[in-house]
């Protein structure tokens, strides 16, 4: 088995500032994630706003980890694709406004479509390795339902005249089609079976309790029902049948693939996360659910854009200095059962390894785009939590306009993993300027 | 009985915007490694508006609540709820009973329904065989808050305000049990405190941390997560994780307690007679029934509470109240009568002020806080203005230590108020008050100094409280930008403005007029130009009666007291020494010169002016001192400068006496077209004298004492405005 490279070994001698700087350990904290709904009129968070729900996440992270000062936050990153109306005014700003958390605290907003959440914690922990950040929040919120999947989107037209993009590429279902037609050996009758056992994996996941833990409860009103709480996933349709998903329509081609069974539906939700150095974790209590080992971002052509976990997962390998083999866990999206697929064939894994999202995936619990990549974080720390034998594990997920991203975890559990924060001095504030705290050459070995 | 027992109330009121009860069932989340305690079962109360139509009380939305809840009570008692909480929509619990719906039950056998229908709704809610909970998240008013008291347990959010149990103010008992209850929740002085005090001290309400600290409520959570927090605590509590303290909840049956309460009711009685003379029924009431309830059971208490709630409910007090109220405070005040069209208003970016005395100053400060645009006071020499602008800052400053103002917003505050010894700094000003010496020729030549400066459109404005408007404009060139623009003292205090049109003002400049009072948080009367125009003139024909009943003879504590079943905020004396006996002195010789010998100068307040005496009665820290019998005293070297007729008068002839001056006057106003209906003139004294809203503002009284009748042979209002709808 290989070993990673860790980020100490990136520490150089020379920068700009004229300073020693080395890069430090960025963990996850902790996640969470307000249950799914099915985006429309009779979703359950129809009449809600979606800054309430990043509001509701915030806090409940604040409630979960008493140890950590308000004040001690250094960033709150909350992603959303449609920046207008409710999720727009620099969200991530507003959301920690409307959250309470002290007005000292900054934040910002990003977009890289679904993959916004997976964004605003790559970009985080990046600044959290560089030394800016000790502590951060990021996250991401998708209310489908106030913002349809390209509202105000003005693409402009050289995209057509010299074909940089086929038009068609801009919706999402027809590049699930062109993707099985990129991989024959893909067929609806794999690409339902893997449906159905992803409803029946979430289903096996709630009935486990593995799901509702890190759900926080939603309260909502609507005209003429008066309140209620919201405390599981509205989108799952648990005991769907393979006969149930044949009989389904294919919206995207007539005698297609794509079903609304087989790809994940139209949703409203929102994730955050804490992530922190691990200096700080150790100095503030805070726990350690996974570490960060890499991540990667790649461009694919738009028309296939499903399959871009693929390059991004080989360059997040490459740089973790890991081999496909050496995970053991894949939390990868399911916004289409042929995108899974093609990863899944192109790394030689068979379509039902247990590695493979062992709570079901986006098919089954829904795909509020920019939140999701929170979701596989949560769900991989879970599973990282109840089974240490695994070490790394990777979050995937595929990106509108031919993107894909993948981050790679390592297991705190693990009996190989390594507490690099031991090194901290507790009272030494300072400590992170000392290249020795992160000077990790060995000691996983 | 069961609320579908009073359909025949509910009835009654076909048009009742009903205030639904939604119920949702909600699996209650689990403590770490629990079931769940079980199914709750949350109510929520929704009228189907936005929040600017307050959730209210009437009885067909008893009736559902009612039905709903016992609803809830099988279900408790099949095993099905383990739980029941009570909620609103955003941003109110409930605002109280429907008000005009009560004010409208002609019959006491209607008003007692009401009465029991809301006992026998909370009685179902206070014994469903499973806990209740009320989760307050907003407005919370009379019988909204019993809502909440007669649950088991409740939670406050910190966002909600104007929590209250306001019914002594409004002429009614917290009869719904609140009585009953608070005491016994919060300790008896907090009871007295939130029932008596509160009510009668320009009916102040609690914010949800006050009502928390006080031991309203038993747990309090911010707004952003507010249900779920408090669902997720009915679950602890449900569960046995969590067990509410009530450190201010006392046993009445405890001797200790026992003297406290009686304590209590002994000081809120005190409170009462000191801020209402008694002239009012409901807070005695309130007290009475407290006091009797100490060693009641609940049941008896609500029996009593009935009873006093259907006598209440028929007094005109209580319908004087909600008519002042409802109707005149929080409606008519928002629509000025006469108001021309708001979209005729000019901007006002620049204020001028000529004076820099203290009156002036008050003005300044007011338009520089309000209005937040620059303001420049003028007067004849530096180092007025010099003072004037001092004034302005130091009470900035001060505010600023209050922490009623930030920095910022201080400094901002201080920036835009300067002086100046030439008018020229009114050049850019749209807007010129003057508050200079109450001297007609005086006033003229300001403006005739100011006109030569300003734009044509520059609005000119007299705080004048006695002048004549109308001559005041005679010389200008542009007569017909001048306006009237009357406030009370103190300024940044008191909310009226009576705003005088003269024979020329226009359209444009009284909107904007009205838009400035509204931009200066004031409410806004629209009078036409006649001596002393409307408060000044009540008032002083009313102290005109007094003094002259005191100058024939009636003893000075007689004919002081003569007025105090009225229940009015301070004596006739009292008030005289307040306002200044020149100044006083001053208006009625206006009042005597414009409409003669109703408005008597009296000779002896002359010769206490001449010799500078400040009051009738002798003065301690600006309140009439205590003599060794406890009473008010003339000191000897005053006395000594009046002289008496040899007619005195009883206190009731002098109460008599002045209810019909004061029944002709407003006869004379009307008729005149000072304002637009008897209305104004209630609205008026009640925002510009501190009128009780007992008293309706004043013509629903006279209405009631007969004085209307017996002076002008008619009431002021039609039957059921401020009286029942059917004279009994």
């Amino acid at each position: 088995m290989s070993q990673p490279r860790h980020s100490g070994e990136q520490s150089s001698g020379t920068h700009s500032s004229g300073r020693n700087r080395t890069v430090r350990d960025v963990v996850f904290v902790d996640g969470v994630r307000t249950p799914f709904g099915r985006a429309g009129e009779k979703g359950i968070y129809a009449g809600t706003r979606a800054d309430d729900l990043v509001v509701k996440c915030i806090r409940e992270l604040m409630r979960r980890n008493p140890s950590l000062p308000a004040d001690r936050i250094d960033e709150v990153a909350v992603a959303a694709t449609t920046q207008t109306g409710d999720q727009g005014l620099t969200i991530g700003r507003t959301a920690a406004l409307l959250a309470g958390l002290p007005r000292t605290v900054p934040g910002f907003a990003v977009d890289r479509m679904c993959a916004g959440a997976m964004t605003a914690v790559t970009t985080t922990a990046s600044g959290i390795a560089f030394g800016a950040y000790d502590v951060v929040i990021a996250g991401g919120v998708e209310h489908m339902g106030n913002h349809p999947m390209g509202e105000g989107a003005d693409p402009n037209p050289r995209f057509m005249s010299e074909r940089l993009v086929d038009p068609a590429a801009l919706n999402m279902g027809n590049t699930a089609e062109n993707l099985h037609d990129r991989f024959p050996a893909i067929t609806k009758d794999r690409t339902d079976a893997y449906a159905v056992a992803s409803q029946d994996k979430l289903a096996a996941a709630y009935g486990k309790g593995q799901i509702q833990p890190d759900l926080v409860p939603v309260a909502t009103m609507k005209p003429g029902q008066g309140w209620t709480v919201n405390t599981v996933d509205e989108p799952p349709r648990p005991g769907t049948s393979l006969e149930d998903l044949a009989a389904l329509r294919t919206p995207f081609r007539p005698h297609g693939r794509v079903t609304a069974g087989n790809a994940a539906g139209l949703n409203d939700g929102a994730t955050a996360a804490l992530l922190a150095s691990a200096e700080a974790a150790a100095e503030l209590g805070l726990p350690v659910k996974m570490r960060l080992v890499s991540y990667a971002f790649a461009g694919v052509e738009p028309e296939v854009m499903g399959i871009g976990p693929v390059p991004a997962t080989e360059k997040a390998l490459k740089n973790a200095g890991l081999d496909i083999s050496d995970i053991g866990l894949f939390e990868i999206n399911e916004a289409f059962a042929v995108q899974v697929l093609s990863f899944l064939d192109h790394f030689g894994i068979a379509d039902d390894d247990p590695r493979v999202n062992r709570y079901g995936g986006a098919i089954a619990v829904g795909h509020p785009l920019a939140s999701s990549g929170v979701r596989l974080m949560n769900q991989l720390a879970r599973q990282f939590e109840e089974d240490p034998s695994v070490r790394f594990g990777m979050t995937t997920m595929c990106i509108g306009l031919g993107m894909g991203a993948t981050v790679i975890w390592e297991n705190p559990r693990h009996s190989e993993y390594t507490d690099y924060s031991g090194a901290v001095s507790p009272a030494d504030d300072t400590a992170s300027t000392d290249p020795a705290i992160t000077q990790t050459e060995g000691a996983a070995a | 009985m069961s609320a579908a027992d009073f359909r025949k109330l509910a009835d009654l009121f076909p048009d009742e915007a009903v205030t639904h009860s939604y119920v949702q069932d909600i699996e209650l989340p689990a403590a770490a490694g629990k079931p769940s305690p079980g199914t709750f079962a949350l109510i929520t109360l929704d009228n189907g508006f936005d929040h600017s139509k307050p959730t209210t009380l009437g009885p067909n939305t008893l009736v559902e609540l009612g039905t709903v809840l016992e609803g809830l009570k099988d279900r408790a008692a099949r095993g099905e709820i383990v739980g029941v909480g009570v909620t609103g929509k955003p941003y109110y619990l409930v605002a109280g009973a429907d008000l005009s719906a009560v004010k409208s039950l002609n019959h006491r056998d209607h008003g007692l329904w009401m009465a029991q229908l809301g006992h026998d709704v909370y009685a179902t809610l206070a014994n469903l065989g499973v806990p209740s909970f009320a989760f307050i998240n907003g407005v919370a008013l009379g019988g909204g808050l019993e809502i909440a008291l007669q649950s088991t347990y409740r939670t406050v959010s910190t966002g909600a305000g104007a929590l209250a149990l306001p019914e002594a103010f409004l002429g009614l008992v917290p009869g719904w049990g609140g009585v009953y209850i608070l005491p016994r929740l919060i300790g008896p002085e907090n009871a007295v405190k939130v029932m008596i005090e509160n009510p009668l001290s320009n009916n102040r309400t609690l914010t949800g941390p006050q009502a928390f600290s006080l031991g309203i409520a038993d747990a309090m959570f911010e707004p952003a997560d507010f249900v779920e927090q408090s669902l997720a605590w009915a679950a602890d509590v449900i569960s046995g994780e969590v067990a509410p303290k009530r450190p201010n909840a006392v046993e009445p049956s405890d001797p200790e307690v026992a003297g406290r309460w009686t304590a209590a009711v002994a000081a809120g009685r005190a409170f009462v007679e000191a801020k209402t003379s008694n002239a009012s029924p409901a807070p005695a009431e309130v007290l009475d029934i407290m006091e009797a309830n100490r060693t009641m059971s609940q049941t008896e208490s609500a029996a009593l509470e009935c009873e006093t709630l259907a006598g209440l409910m028929q007094t005109d007090e209580f319908r004087s109240t909600v008519y002042a109220f409802l109707d005149l405070v929080q409606k008519r005040s928002k629509r000025p009568a006469g108001a021309p069209d708001r979209k005729l208003a000019r901007p006002v970016t620049k204020v001028g002020v000529v004076g820099a005395g203290l009156m002036a100053s008050q003005l300044a400060l007011l338009f520089a806080r309000q209005l937040k645009v620059p303001v420049v006071m003028t007067d004849i020499d530096q180092d007025r203005v010099d003072k004037g602008v001092g004034y302005v800052h130091a009470e900035v400053d001060k505010m600023l230590a209050k922490k009623r103002l930030s920095a910022d917003a201080a400094n901002r505050t201080k920036a835009l108020v300067t002086g100046s010894v030439s008018k020229a700094a009114f050049a850019d000003a749209d807007f010129v008050i003057e508050a200079v010496f109450e001297e007609l020729n005086v006033k003229k030549q300001v403006f005739a100094e100011v006109e030569a400066i300003v734009s044509p459109e520059c609005i000119l404005a007299t705080n004048t409280s006695s002048l004549s408007v109308t001559a005041m404009a005679e010389d200008l060139k542009h007569p017909e930008r001048l306006v009237g623009f009357h406030f009370f003292n103190p300024v940044a205090v008191m909310p009226l403005l009576e705003i005088v049109r003269a024979p020329k003002t226009d359209d444009a400049v009284l909107a904007t007029a009205f838009e400035l009072a509204k931009g200066l948080k004031k409410t806004a009367v629209l009078v036409k130009d006649a001596a002393a125009f409307v408060v000044n003139r009540i008032l002083l024909r009313l102290m005109g009666e007094v003094t002259a009943a005191f100058d024939e003879g009636t003893p000075a504590d007689v004919a002081d007291n003569a007025l105090r079943t009225m229940g009015l905020p301070m004596t006739p004396f009292t008030l005289g020494a307040m306002v200044g006996l020149p100044v006083a002195q001053h208006v009625q010789e206006s009042l005597h010169a414009a409409f003669g010998d109703r408005f008597s100068v009296s000779q002896n307040l002359q010769k206490l002016i001449d010799n500078g005496v400040k009051s009738i009665w002798a003065l301690q820290n600006g309140v009439p001192e205590k003599g060794p019998d406890g009473k008010p005293f003339i000191p000897a070297d005053t006395l000594a400068l009046l002289s008496f007729g040899t007619s005195p008068s009883t206190g009731e002839e002098v109460l008599r006496r002045t209810q019909d001056a004061l029944a002709e006057e407003i006869g004379l106003m009307l008729e005149e077209g000072v304002v637009a209906g008897p209305e104004d003139i209630d609205l008026c004294m009640i925002l510009g004298a501190g009128w009780p809203m007992f008293l309706g503002g004043i013509t629903p009284y006279l209405d009631r004492v007969g004085a209307s009748e017996r002076v002008n042979g008619r009431k002021f209002l039609a039957p059921g405005v401020a009286s029942a709808a059917v004279p009994a």
